[in-house]
């Protein structure tokens, strides 16, 4: 329990040094984004807009340093991100919550089947050497080895196009009004499934190679050579004493793929066009919007921060040795 | 301490072990027959390399690919019923006679246990595989007593692994070894990654358990001193055979075989007079090139003519007369048949 709470308090500390970051950067920058997004967005900007701008890069000037800082903090508490500039007048705050559960639905989904399958089938590849399973693992490291968006393209090119079931870009055919009925569940699921057999594919042979290579190393451990002679089942030794010691490592770089489900599949979105956050961040970078970025870019942090505290609390459950003063 | 053992337990006949198939094989046990009796310690001794751990996997089909038993029987007396060979039970039947019939604590004290699960688990996993309908109740039951019986407090079965020391850990195994009483104990080089006193400790916990217990052991080690004291007979392994088999009080006061008394004369006594440490030139034989004849010859201080051409037979000296012992030295030849 000490061990967590100093973990906590360790992630609590990078959560503030990344926030603090992320106000001091616009501001240390050279020259002044503001202006320069007003000079590229000529006319197009009404005197509230250009003000909130002001506010947010601490342009406004009657304020000190230290003022903006807790004025920053005092909004960001109350969800407060600023003015999204490509969206604008929508805030920050709402673009993104816009588009997370398109990410998190698209990649959260196939992070955790790609663990899950992958896990499973470098267990049977690992404790059979030499057999069928074993024989893919040449294929699928192939695979694996391929990036995934072009292999999205790739995707794109032969099984959409016009005249094919699969759609080319998109989160659901457009004019579809979102909401939970099965028009829109069904073309959001049908337009998931390019990108999210694209991201399988090349994510799922890394957790089986690994799962693999940790079951050969722990077979050859005393305790399995122990476990056999004790007369155990075939099923049991494999699974209690040999999968579940092998786990260990893939589980804790599971939990830190989480973190990365928000920002980590950029070109998928952006080969599909999905309206996920990687997308958002995309248009933001093309039109300098600062708001969206920052804002993005905070999601992102607390994401890989809550993932690993997240697999801190998984070793934590999964091997007692961590347990220090349990 | 010789008792009259008649019975017969374990027969290992003509066993051959080799590592890989074809004439790539490394021929890692060779033509080993020994015979384990009820109620007997029968030491296995021999340097780093000389095929004991090799013969222990053998016996108990244990062996890592790829190894395998490529000749030779080992048939097993069960107390009730008729006897069996061991390398041709069926999977499903292997398991049954696995840790019921004979049991096994390995030299890795450090990693024979399960580092992610408690104590507990472990020692009751193994009852439950055997007796399927036993209740939780009753294999706790068990698992405290077993804990009691190799002197470690009833509290430790809710610990893990790492929360012990080295020498707990052993013991624990040792217990767990007892799970099911079996009928065989083969000890492999239990105590060899504990200190001195702990070994000492452990070894006279096992004699009086085996003194209540009444099972065998076969025990192997490098630590000829330490067989002596413990066992009522000793083989001595070298390049994959037995050179030589004998009591250990006979095997003390008078080797035979030149490679029993090298052994002999490398560990100082436990008790009795000190005498000089001398060990034995040169190292044990690259298995993948065996020297003709007698594999100990090239480092043999006693070697002659024979030696280096002709293979001597494993059998009871013409020289000797007394209780039965056998020794593989031209130095002591055997009269065929």
């Amino acid at each position: 329990m000490k061990f967590l709470l100093q973990r906590f308090a360790f992630y609590l500390f990078t959560l503030w040094a990344a926030i603090t970051l992320n106000f001091f950067i616009p501001r240390v920058m050279p020259g002044d984004p503001v202006s320069s997004l007003i000079s590229k967005n000529q006319g197009r900007l009404t005197s509230d807009a250009i003000h909130s701008l002001e506010v947010l890069f601490g342009l406004d000037k009657k304020q000190s340093l230290w003022d903006q800082y807790i004025g920053y903090w005092q909004q960001l508490f109350k969800g407060d991100l600023g003015m999204s500039f490509t969206f604008f007048p929508t805030p920050v705050s709402e673009v993104i919550s816009q588009s997370l559960p398109w990410t998190v639905g698209l990649v959260g989904i196939t992070t955790i089947l790609s663990f899950l399958i992958g896990t499973a089938l470098g267990v049977g590849a690992g404790w059979k050497r030499g057999s069928w399973i074993d024989s893919l693992l040449p294929a699928t490291t192939f695979l694996s080895s391929v990036p995934y968006f072009w292999l999205g393209l790739v995707a794109i090119a032969l099984l959409a196009g016009p005249g094919s079931w699969f759609p080319s870009s998109g989160g659901f055919t457009p004019g579809l009004v979102p909401a939970w009925d099965h028009y829109f569940i069904g073309s959001a699921i049908n337009h998931s499934l390019l990108p999210a057999a694209t991201i399988l594919i090349s994510s799922m042979s890394g957790w089986m190679l690994g799962m693999r290579n940790m079951m050969v190393t722990v077979a050859s451990e005393d305790y399995i050579t122990v476990a056999h002679a004790k007369g155990l089942s075939d099923k049991r030794v494999a699974f209690s004493y040999a999968a579940r010691n092998a786990l260990l490592p893939n589980v804790s770089g599971f939990a830190l793929s989480l973190g990365f489900i928000v920002g980590g599949t950029l070109l998928v979105e952006i080969v599909f066009s999905y309206p996920g956050v990687g997308y958002q961040l995309f248009q933001g970078v093309q039109a300098y919007d600062y708001p969206l970025m920052q804002g993005i870019f905070l999601v992102i942090t607390i994401s890989v921060l809550v993932a690993n505290l997240l697999a801190d609390v998984a070793y934590l459950l999964l091997d007692p040795r961590t347990r220090k003063s349990g | 301490m010789t008792r009259v053992l008649t019975r017969p337990l374990l027969e290992i006949k003509n066993l051959d072990v080799d590592y890989g198939l074809g004439d790539e094989a490394v021929k890692a046990v060779r033509d080993v027959s020994l015979t384990i009796h009820r109620g007997e310690v029968v030491g296995l001794a021999g340097e780093s390399g000389s095929g004991k751990s090799t013969l222990a996997y053998g016996v108990t089909r244990l062996l890592p690919p790829p190894g395998v038993v490529s000749n030779g029987s080992v048939v097993y007396h069960p107390p009730t019923g008729d006897p069996y060979d061991v390398l041709n039970l069926s999977h499903h039947e292997l398991r049954k006679y696995r840790w019921a019939e004979t049991s096994i604590v390995f030299q890795g004290a450090m990693n024979s246990l399960n580092p992610v699960h408690k104590v507990s688990v472990q020692l009751m996993d193994a009852i439950k595989a055997h007796e399927p309908t036993s209740s939780k109740a009753s294999r706790l039951a068990r698992a405290k007593e077993l804990l009691r019986l190799v002197g470690i407090a009833e509290d430790r079965l809710e610990a893990y692994p790492h929360q012990l020391s080295g020498g707990m850990r052993q013991r624990v195994m040792i217990g767990m070894a007892l799970a099911l009483e079996p009928q065989l104990v083969i000890m492999d080089e239990p105590t060899t990654a504990l200190d001195v006193v702990m070994q000492r400790q452990i070894l006279g916990q096992l004699v009086e358990l085996r003194e209540r217990l009444g099972f065998s052991v076969l025990f192997i080690t490098h630590d000829l001193s330490l067989l002596v004291e413990f066992s009522d007979r000793i083989a001595i392994m070298y390049g994959g055979r037995i050179v030589e088999e004998a009591p250990s009080a006979a095997i003390y006061r008078d080797p035979k075989h030149p490679y029993s008394e090298g052994l002999l004369r490398s560990f100082p006594a436990l008790r009795g007079a000190r005498r000089e440490l001398t060990g034995i030139p040169g190292s044990p034989p690259d298995l993948r090139g065996m020297p003709t004849g007698c594999s100990f010859h090239p480092r043999c201080p006693k070697a002659f003519e024979p030696c280096s051409t002709d293979l001597p037979i494993l059998g009871k000296p013409d020289d000797h007369v007394g209780e039965p012992r056998t020794v593989a030295c031209w130095l002591h030849p055997v009269t065929a048949g």
